[in-house]
């Protein structure tokens, strides 16, 4: 049993937490998580020059690592810094395409010259992939609409999970100017699409299965679980910094047992966050990994919400505005639970293993 | 035992309830019922209407045209109003300033700012809070130094709601440094056109303008505008504070919000299962049902008890906090069951055209915005320290 980080993964953490604590700043976050298109595209660029993407792919599909605990080391500190940029969707495309044996678009991607983005849910699908509507006919032509495609807007590679007569397939848009890209920001700032698909091309890819895609959204949940660990860190860190310079009543309000209580509360969940999290990231891969995943989405999404409510009403008023940088932590910390799914629909996909055991 | 209101109270409820179909626009229950912001236009037009009515100052006396209405038909209007969509009325001149002035101000000041409120001429804003003094108030250090038949006010008010709007502001400030901070407070009517007087925005966490903060740097205010004594604000401040908050378990809105709520949840299915029909989220529904229902009687009884005795400020403090613990429960069970449509800021782009169910588009800012709940108005946490020390006093 040893739960230190490798030096390797020491390394990494340091180094990219450092190049996101220069360039994920409020102010550069207010300049572009809510405009199109929804990135700092200056910041991306100098990570992808940095080699942080190769924590994404192993070392024979082209990338520098590839497991579940390389993810988990970015994502912690993207959570740390509060960056809104791509991470998630271009995690989840590489991934898919690097799986599917498209080591020209993965090098390209790499090198920064490229950008995808999955699209698989569907605007009243957020879980469930037997229900998707997307169809692909012989040809390869697409026609729906796919919703929440996180980082679709200003993306180059397109990757669409759609029904085909064998099943679930995967295919591949190149020019996305054929595609009707409806793009916003997300609440707590970054970019997300609604893709209308009428009749368009694409190209079929190899690693097409309802099992290999939901392996890839079990580790882009995994990425959120780190993230939000990442988040609740700093948060509370923040919170408590807060409670120990606010002097209210002629003394610091840290000084209130009562409100103590209430970090300790929030120390003791990023614990049990922090820990469900490795347990995910260990069963990657294995026997257990879609329930231990599921099993730490749910609980994220419960300690996050704790955690950010929490910090929120400690800060009094200024958790409430926008100027103050632990309010969106908060934001984040609750927006995390919209994405890949929440606590209830983790919950509802444990009971259904739960049966699916017993059957 | 007997929870029904008298027949009175029952003849009561019936016209406010014509009156409500007959006279609330729709456009304005439109934008309540889907959380969206409120102009100064449309707060003034319902007050404009309730006015015509004769029923916009529940709580004044009706010597000064207020309602004269006992605390139970207050409330009576109050849940009506709130089930109905209207907006919520703008508390700073009717809730707050009105009762103070009739039960402290002179004549003088009566006669000219009570008609205004009534018909508009004036919007009032709150100078309470500042940087250094939210629930410690106390220890505010804006400070008015006499000058002739001025005050000269120097200092910085924040969290004033709705400032933006407003041409007067009602403030705290200290006119004596005493030993004992309470003992040195005024309270004063301050014109915002004033020389001196910068309000600039505070953008909340949901992206909203509602809250401001005022800066004064030597503005003169004439001694006439003191309500109350010289250094005897505090008792006027506290009389504000505390005075009939009967509905500030906020019941109506929980109410309305849990309406929209079952509405939204028989209209949008996500993976195949209306989230009426998701387990999960309909026992969270009926579990706040349940709590509502709870409130609203601990609320009548606190009400009872209003109504046959004083006001116990215990009452007010437990409402308050369970009131709001059941509200924003609410509204998180609104934006979490929507999962994945909740994301999109789909307001912010005006060329948008993602598809999202329309109850979907403000459940996150609501939600957000409404953590307010539990930190204004005596954040929960002093509420309950009122509350333990009442429970501990020997």
């Amino acid at each position: 049993m040893n739960f230190e980080r490798s030096e390797d993964h020491a390394m990494l953490a340091d180094m990219f937490g450092r190049f996101l604590q220069e360039t994920s700043t409020p102010e550069r976050r207010n300049d572009t998580a809510w405009t199109a298109p929804f990135f700092d595209q200056t910041a991306w660029s100098e990570m992808v020059k940095l080699g942080i993407l190769g924590a994404f792919v192993s070392e024979d599909l082209g990338g520098l690592g590839g497991s579940a605990e390389d993810v988990s080391v970015v994502f912690e500190e993207i959570g740390r810094a509060l960056s809104t940029d791509p991470y998630l969707g271009t995690l989840m495309g590489l991934r898919l395409l690097a799986e599917s044996g498209e080591t020209d678009l993965v090098k390209q991607i790499m090198a920064g010259a490229r950008r995808p983005a999955f699209a698989v849910f569907e605007p009243e699908i957020s879980q469930d992939l037997s229900l998707i509507g997307t169809v692909a006919d012989e040809d390869g032509k697409l026609t729906g609409r796919k919703s929440s495609v996180y980082g679709a807007p200003g993306a180059d590679l397109l990757l669409i999970a759609a029904r085909n007569d064998q099943g679930l397939g995967l295919y591949l848009i190149e020019d996305v100017t054929s595609v009707q890209v409806l793009a916003a920001p997300m609440q707590d700032g970054g970019g997300i699409a609604d893709l209308l698909l009428e009749g368009t091309q694409a190209r079929p890819l190899k690693a097409a299965s309802e099992e290999r895609i939901e392996d890839v959204l079990d580790l882009g949940r995994i990425a959120l679980c780190a993230e939000a660990v990442g988040a609740m860190d700093a948060l509370v860190s923040m919170t408590t910094d807060y409670l120990k310079q606010r002097k209210q009543f002629g003394r610091n309000i840290a000084s209130f047992q009562a409100l103590q209580h209430r970090i300790v509360d929030m120390t003791m969940w990023v614990e049990q966050a922090r820990s469900i999290t490795i347990r995910a990231v260990a069963s990657y891969g294995t026997g257990d990994q879609r329930r231990h995943t599921s099993m730490a989405k749910n609980l994220i999404g419960r300690a996050a919400e704790l955690c950010a409510e929490e910090a929120i009403q400690l800060h009094g008023g200024i958790g409430m505005t926008w100027e103050y940088p632990g309010a969106h932590y908060a934001k984040r910390l609750i927006m995390l639970d919209h994405q890949l799914g929440g606590r209830h629909d983790h919950a509802m996909r444990l009971i259904a293993m739960k049966k699916e055991n017993a059957a | 035992m007997n929870l029904d209101y008298s027949d009175t109270e029952q003849a009561f409820q019936a016209e406010v309830r014509a009156f409500l179909a007959e006279n609330l626009p729709n456009d304005l229950v439109a934008k309540t019922s889907s959380g969206r912001e409120l102009t100064k236009e449309d707060i003034e037009r319902w007050h404009a209407i309730l006015n015509a009515r004769g029923w916009l100052a529940a709580t004044w006396p009706e010597e000064y045209g207020g309602t004269g209405w006992t605390v139970v038909e207050r409330h009576i209007f109050a849940e009506e109003c709130a089930l109905a969509g209207a907006p919520r009325l703008l508390s700073f001149g009717l809730a707050m300033l009105g009762p103070v002035l009739i039960r402290y101000g002179t004549d003088e000041q009566k006669a000219e700012y009570l008609p205004r409120i009534l018909d508009g001429r004036d919007w009032w804003c709150q100078g309470f809070s500042e940087p250094g003094a939210g629930s410690d108030l106390a220890s505010l250090k804006t400070r008015a130094e006499r000058d002739g038949d001025h005050y000269v006010i120097n200092g910085q008010k924040t969290w004033t709601t709705l400032g933006q709007h407003a041409n007067r502001i009602f403030c705290l400030v200290r006119t004596s440094q005493t030993a004992k901070p309470q003992e040195g407070i005024s309270f004063v009517l301050v014109d915002l056109d004033t020389p001196g007087i910068e309000m600039r925005p505070i953008r909340l966490i949901d992206g909203s303008h509602e809250v401001n903060e005022v800066f004064f740097t030597d503005v003169r205010v004439p001694v006439a505008n003191i309500v109350g004594a010289e250094n005897e604000g505090w008792t006027v401040a506290k009389y504000l504070l505390t005075h009939e908050r009967t509905n500030i378990a906020g019941v109506g809105f929980s109410a309305r919000d849990l309406d929209r709520y079952h509405q939204m949840a028989t209209d949008v299915r996500r993976d195949g299962v209306s989230l009426a029909e998701h387990p999960l989220y309909a026992a969270q529904a009926v579990e706040l049902e349940a709590d509502l229902e709870a409130l609203r009687v601990a609320n009548l009884r606190a009400l009872a008890r209003t109504r046959d005795s004083a006001a116990s400020g215990i009452d007010s403090s437990l409402m308050k906090i369970r009131g709001t613990q059941v509200r924003q429960g609410i509204l998180s069970l609104y934006r979490s069951a929507l999962g994945h449509a909740a994301a999109p800021d789909a307001e912010s782009l005006s060329d948008n055209q993602i598809a999202l169910p329309p109850e979907a588009t403000r459940a996150a800012p609501v939600y957000f915005n409404n953590r307010k709940l539990s930190i204004y108005g005596g954040s929960n946490e002093i509420q309950r320290n009122i509350v333990a020390k009442t429970l501990f006093r020997d």
